[in-house]
């Protein structure tokens, strides 16, 4: 552990990710505490006002505090890069893990189905799936937890592969080590095998992967909003601002500059990171 | 070589044949029937329902219906644009030659970027250079590109005012004039997905080249005392490429995202802007054909990153 720490900080850009990184969760966790402007408070008398110290970051075309939303918007943002992500672990892992324990016609059906989703168009089918399914979710749980849940299933749900092949190739050598064949030797179970044994040794290149996941899924879920089949309008998610902004870039370039600059901001940051644990944390290089 | 790519068409056939199965599910899975307008439209009487229902055979079994929908699909007969009142494969005809405009003069942008500078960056590791490359190649690929297009409508057109920020089919000019107000509206989204697709292979090559640069026949090459320049160029780089080919076709899917995005905030007239705004307007024989079309596209894709492949590897072709 101390040791992965000390690769970790030899890598400069990942330890700047780090603090930026720490202070955005900080200013999104806490800043509403401290920032208690609501994020729908509408004043017809300052719209798009650029930054002023009564609305740091400026107002939108209804007047509404852009630093309050953006501090709302983040945690929608970050919680879906979040939970994406772990969807795409958990599939992947479970995926990748029997694939890389099977002998027979299982693992080869899972890598072509893994092949076979790799090769799926994912914006295209995301937008679709959205389109189909969106008024259902929303009736059932609501439009906010509703869409909460499809965009991190659907997210996480074509990212899953490149974990599924990463885990397997691990399998596939780890299984064959001398102290996978001891314990089996003293007759320890599959399961016992894969989870005491195996997993905890393949855990490195999942950490990187999962890193790297996050900022794919936020910028997916950005890119969603951006093109109008995110959130709704009053979730003012990253890109949504961003997509409301698009029209205004003339008389209030702010609008669209904090937004973007946050999710860059936010994505550079986790990328850095996930390129110091790989240093730290896989002796050999993955793609 | 032939037998080769023969065979790569026939693995391409099942894994197309699959997309279409998974597309077709979701799209069965799905709430909502396509004849939701008839039931709630009074003027409709609900026998006339019935009988269209039957007639399109929706209350069919799934596998029947997937069947029939592939081999309409296949003959081209792709169903009716509820919008735009054509033929769904002509709007799509009529805007596919845009995209892939785009999307292959951005592709080929990008391999200008990432070769030089990955190649160059290689052959110096831990360079000035190097390191100047690769955190350019980050802050690139971290750059969202709906971010880097309102960034540059912002700089080129709004501030400076030098090019056009509405994509236009219709340029009102001929001969050099044309070509040059065409020239100039792909500017900015050619550089938008370009830039974005280079960083990301920028640092692919690098590392592809690094692999390759430290082999025994590298410095066999070098040791008959070839140049470095022949070195490099005939003996590392036509190796290093293979891997790079694998990643450009896996970056296909993502590529496609991003002409998406692009088209829409440019309002470039190809099938990623008619995608989103059939899906706006509830059109759904245009967002299950275009989507499909994607998913070709992807396939072909790949099936071209096999060829190069085999061009590239020999070895590979004769397995």
């Amino acid at each position: 552990m101390r040791e992965t720490w000390r690769k970790f900080r030899r890598h400069k850009l990942a330890v700047v990710g780090t603090v930026i990184l720490a202070v955005m969760v900080l200013a999104i966790l806490l800043g509403p505490f401290i920032w208690t402007t609501p994020i729908n408070d509408i004043d017809f008398s300052a719209t798009l006002k650029g930054p002023s110290w009564k609305h740091p970051l400026g107002t939108d075309d209804l007047g509404q505090d852009l630093l309050a939303r953006m501090l709302y918007g983040g945690r929608i943002s970050l919680a879906v890069g979040i939970a994406a992500m772990i969807v795409a672990i958990v599939v992947g892992t479970f995926v990748g893990a029997v694939a890389g324990m099977s002998r027979g016609w299982v693992g080869s059906a899972l890598m072509w189905l893994t092949d076979l989703f790799l090769s799926l168009p994912a914006l295209p089918l995301l937008l679709l799936i959205i389109y189909l399914f969106r008024d259902t979710l929303k009736a059932a749980f609501g439009p906010e937890v509703g869409i909460f849940i499809l965009i991190v299933i659907v997210i996480g749900g074509l990212r899953w592969m490149p974990v599924a092949r990463l885990v397997r190739a691990q399998f596939l050598s780890l299984r064959e080590k001398e102290f996978v064949e001891a314990a089996r030797a003293l007759g320890a179970s599959r399961l016992r095998q894969v989870v005491r044994h195996i997993l905890p040794n393949a855990l490195g290149p999942v950490i990187v992967a999962a890193t790297i996941d996050v900022a794919a899924a936020i910028i997916a879920e950005s890119t969603l909003s951006f093109l109008g089949l995110g959130f709704p309008p009053d979730i003012p998610t990253w890109g949504r601002l961003l997509f409301d902004a698009k029209d205004n870039l003339d008389f209030a370039p702010h609008w669209a500059i904090f937004p973007g600059a946050a999710i860059f901001l936010a994505v550079l940051s986790i990328n850095f990171i996930g390129d110091g644990l790989r240093d730290a944390l896989d002796p050999r290089k993955v793609m | 070589m032939a037998q080769y790519i023969l065979r790569r068409i026939l693995i391409a056939i099942p894994s197309l044949l699959g997309i279409s199965v998974v597309l077709f599910t979701v799209l069965a899975l799905a709430p909502g029937d396509p004849f939701e307008e008839l039931a709630t439209n009074p003027n409709v009487p609900p026998e006339v329902r019935a009988a269209l229902r039957e007639k399109f055979g929706l209350d069919d079994p799934v596998w029947i219906r997937y069947v029939r929908w592939i081999t309409a699909m296949a003959q081209g007969d792709w169903g009716f644009s509820f919008v735009s009142r054509i033929n769904v494969d002509t709007l799509i005809l009529q805007r596919l030659g845009t995209t892939l405009f785009v999307i292959g003069t951005s592709q080929l942008l990008a391999l200008l970027i990432a070769l030089p500078v990955g190649v160059y960056a290689a052959t110096r590791p831990y360079s000035v250079f190097d390191q100047v490359a690769n955190t350019l190649a980050f802050i690139g690929f971290s750059l969202p590109t709906f971010f880097t297009g309102l960034l540059l409508i912002l700089v080129f057109s709004i501030w400076l005012d030098w090019l056009p920020f509405v994509y236009r089919s219709d340029i009102p000019a001929t001969g050099w004039r044309f070509l040059w107000e065409h020239f100039k509206q792909a500017i900015m989204p050619i550089m938008v997905l370009g830039l974005f697709q280079g960083a990301s292979l920028t640092r692919y090559v690098r590392s592809a080249v690094l692999d390759v640069i430290r082999l025994d026949y590298v410095t066999t090459a070098r040791s008959k005392g070839l140049g470095e320049r022949v070195v490099i160029m005939k003996h590392v780089v036509r190796n290093a490429l293979i891997p790079v080919v694998t990643l450009l076709a896996l970056q296909m899917p993502a590529i496609f995202g991003g002409a998406i995005v692009t088209e829409q905030i440019f309002r470039i007239p190809g099938i990623g802007s008619l995608l989103i705004s059939s899906i706006l307007a509830n059109d759904t024989p245009v967002v299950m054909a275009v989507t499909f079309v994607f998913a070709c596209l992807v396939v072909t894709f790949n099936l071209i990153a096999d060829i190069l492949y085999g061009w590239l590897d020999p070895r590979i072709s004769y397995r």
